[in-house]
């Protein structure tokens, strides 16, 4: 238990030297677990884009590795899913969401100890999970696979972490509260009332498949996508350095977020057997994102707007706002894909995996990686040692991930039109997606060589190897410290 | 209310809202669907067999629902009938899958009734369909130099078993066929009120 934080609510601007010193109260506080989190979760990043680099090989070389039931297909598939789901994305959003909060609230971070346990019991989550799944034990629900006894410690985990952040937001010693906390704190209580009730063995059938696809759409709509949009909130603006473009927009965007996200879930099942009623419910607020999404994308490019030079200067706001322009083209997609004329073409098919990357990666992944880029230093104290490293694994995770989405949907494409005409044959719909399989697979590869950089940089930086700097190694070639630490 | 309530209310609000609409009012109006007395429940061996397909994530590519003639080609395809709610009462886990890269196996049992065609395309799946991009299953397949008395010996196409040898299924493999040959929902369905709004 730490002490009970002094009974001071300040203006919004209080003293700059105040300020100052929350602040590096604010980041003493975390300093433990946001450094557990975020190299756990790049561990989990490096073991994810391995496994799902040789599932995608599976899909050119379907005899390799089909000696033992451990490295088939649907085991290493399912492997990269849940490492790069809840060990990477998840467990480097909370390691933000943590460094953020006590920042934000000017309150430093509620009994350390209760988010250092999280970490620790989100890792043991990930290594039992994933050795399960790879010995055969599932649960055989898509998202949900980790067998039940194992995902008790990823809830209590979740948990403590809800615990952390509602009593730090409680303790806050500021009046305002900045949309990047309602994000934040809403989703730290979403996640585990949605995992919960997901587990729980009450249904059966289609049944099961509707809370299935509840919670699969609620574990991006209601946890990593408010997460993800709650560091692009924080760094935009920070980096810019002006305030948002209009507190009401982004009060509007939450809110349509909460309210029409949550309903999405069932577009996974147009054309399923399932009452007609609550597809159609589903397709409508999938189509209702247009709201929250155009406030967002609005609210950021109006922030940005007569700031876009700024990109070359800011490895962090090079891939943030990559991340938030996706954003926006990824949930327009996914609002066309939920339509049941689409749905019927793409539903089943390569596309849906490509979808899910562009979301999951181009938008959670890229906005992860830039809140890297400046949180590390100022956690460490220490200097990104190489600006190529920076450069390099920016440029391969962008080239790779289009790759991957652009190969995708135009190969899920093709496969859903053969498939649909019954004067084909099935295996059409197979062949004309191989050479848009090799093109992923060449995506792939490219993105898992940009996560080897920048593990090995993180490596470093971690370790504080290299020269130290009296600025960021980015700017060498230009003199813009607007990235030094303590800023 | 200060705001750290009305974020606290409204958060669970909305996934309260959620649940009971996406999964608890249709559970409900499921619940009162008249069960089909020609879908039997499945046997041990054929849930062991479904366990094995669990285990080996034939789920993720193989889809278990087979749409309406309005909506897709699944019957032009001789795939069967389309699924409704109550073929899946005795689905634990559910498994309606969300991919085809290979095809719908709701009523596989019914398209492919030879043990001997099962085994064989789970052992070198390029044997049977040419180009296929399914994995081979040959770990659930033994290679013996000659069977023994009890062995169920796979019958391959020329030049798949290693040469001299014979092809014997494990016990994973003849339950996975049990429950493969078991997919047949094609039995009539007589009430077509059964599911309201479908």
């Amino acid at each position: 238990m730490t002490q009970a934080p002094p009974v001071v609510v300040y203006e919004d601007s209080p003293p700059a030297d105040i300020a100052l010193a929350d602040r590096v109260e604010a980041d003493r506080s975390t300093r433990g677990p946001v450094l557990l989190f975020l190299s756990s979760a790049v561990i989990w990043l490096v073991v994810g884009s391995i496994a799902g680099l040789m599932a995608a090989l599976k899909f050119q070389f379907p005899d390799w590795l089909t000696g033992s039931a451990w490295l088939t297909f649907g085991r290493l598939r399912t492997v990269h899913l849940n490492a790069v789901i809840y060990g990477w994305t998840s467990m480097a959003l909370i390691g933000i969401a943590v460094w953020m909060i006590p920042r934000l609230v000017r309150a430093p971070l509620f009994a350390p100890k209760l988010a250092m346990a999280a970490a620790w019991g989100w890792n043991l989550f990930m290594l039992f999970g994933l050795t399960a799944i790879l010995m055969g034990y599932t649960d055989g629900l898509e998202w949900l696979e980790i067998p039940r006894p194992i995902d008790i410690v990823v809830a209590i985990s979740g948990g403590l972490m809800a615990i952390s952040v509602l009593i730090t937001v409680k303790n806050r010693r500021t009046q305002h509260f900045y949309v990047s906390v309602w994000y934040i704190l809403a989703s730290m209580i979403w996640f585990p009332i949605i995992f919960v009730t997901a587990n729980l063995p009450l249904f059966t059938g289609v049944n099961e498949a509707a809370v299935n696809w509840w919670f699969g759409h609620n574990a991006l709509g209601l946890f990593i996508t408010p997460l993800g949009l709650g560091s692009a909130y924080y760094f935009i603006p920070k980096i810019v350095g002006r305030p948002i473009h209009s507190y009401n927009l982004s009060l509007l965007g939450f809110w349509s977020l909460a309210f029409f996200y949550s309903l999405n879930g069932h577009h996974h099942l147009v054309g399923g057997p399932f009452p007609q009623w609550v597809i159609t419910t589903s397709i409508t607020a999938s189509v209702m994102m247009a709201i929250p999404v155009a406030a967002t994308a609005v609210n950021f490019h109006y922030t940005m707007i007569g700031r876009f030079g700024a990109l070359r200067h800011s490895p962090t706001l090079r891939f943030v706002v990559m991340g938030a322009m996706m954003y926006t083209v990824v949930s327009v997609e996914g609002m066309f894909e939920a339509v049941r004329s689409v749905s019927k073409v793409s539903h089943f098919t390569q596309l849906t995996v490509g979808h899910a990357h562009f979301g999951v990666y181009g938008f959670a992944g890229f906005i992860i990686f830039g809140a890297y880029y400046f949180i590390l230093p100022r956690v460490v104290d220490w200097e990104w040692p190489s600006g190529n490293m920076i450069r390099a694994h920016f440029w391969l995770a962008l080239t790779g991930i289009a790759i991957y989405v652009i190969a995708l949907t135009i190969g899920g494409w093709l496969q859903g039109q053969a498939m649909l005409d019954a004067g084909r044959p099935f295996m059409d719909s197979v062949n004309v997606t191989k050479p848009f399989l090799a093109a992923r697979t060449v995506g792939g590869a490219l993105m898992t060589i940009a996560h080897l950089i920048f593990a090995y940089h993180f490596w470093l930086i971690i370790n504080r190897k290299g020269k130290r700097r009296s600025e960021p190694a980015w700017s060498d070639r230009r003199s813009y410290i607007m990235q030094a630490p303590g800023v | 209310m200060d705001r750290y309530r009305v974020i606290f209310t409204g958060a669970v609000f909305t996934a309260v809202f959620a649940f009971f609409i996406l999964s608890w009012l249709p559970q409900r109006q499921l619940n009162a669907v008249v069960p089909i007395d020609q879908l039997q429940p499945y046997t041990e061996a054929q849930l062991a067999g479904r366990r094995v397909y669990i285990s080996m994530g034939c789920l993720y590519c193989h889809s278990q629902q087979v749409r309406d003639e309005r909506f897709g080609s699944d019957q032009l395809r001789g795939w069967g009938r389309p699924s409704y709610p109550e073929d899946y009462r005795y689905d634990e886990p559910h498994l309606l899958g969300t991919s085809r890269t290979g095809p719908d196996l709701m009523n596989i049992g019914a398209r492919q009734t030879s043990r001997t065609w099962h085994y064989a395309h789970l052992y070198q799946p390029r044997a049977i369909t040419p180009g296929s991009l399914m994995p081979s299953f040959r770990f659930l397949f033994e290679v013996k130099d000659r069977a023994e008395p009890g062995d169920e010996v796979v019958e391959l196409p020329p030049g798949t078993a290693p040469a001299g040898k014979v092809v014997v299924a494990t016990a994973d493999a003849h339950h996975l066929v049990d429950y493969l040959l078991g997919m047949n929902h094609n039995y009539p369905r007589a009430d077509a009120r059964a599911m309201p709004g479908h």
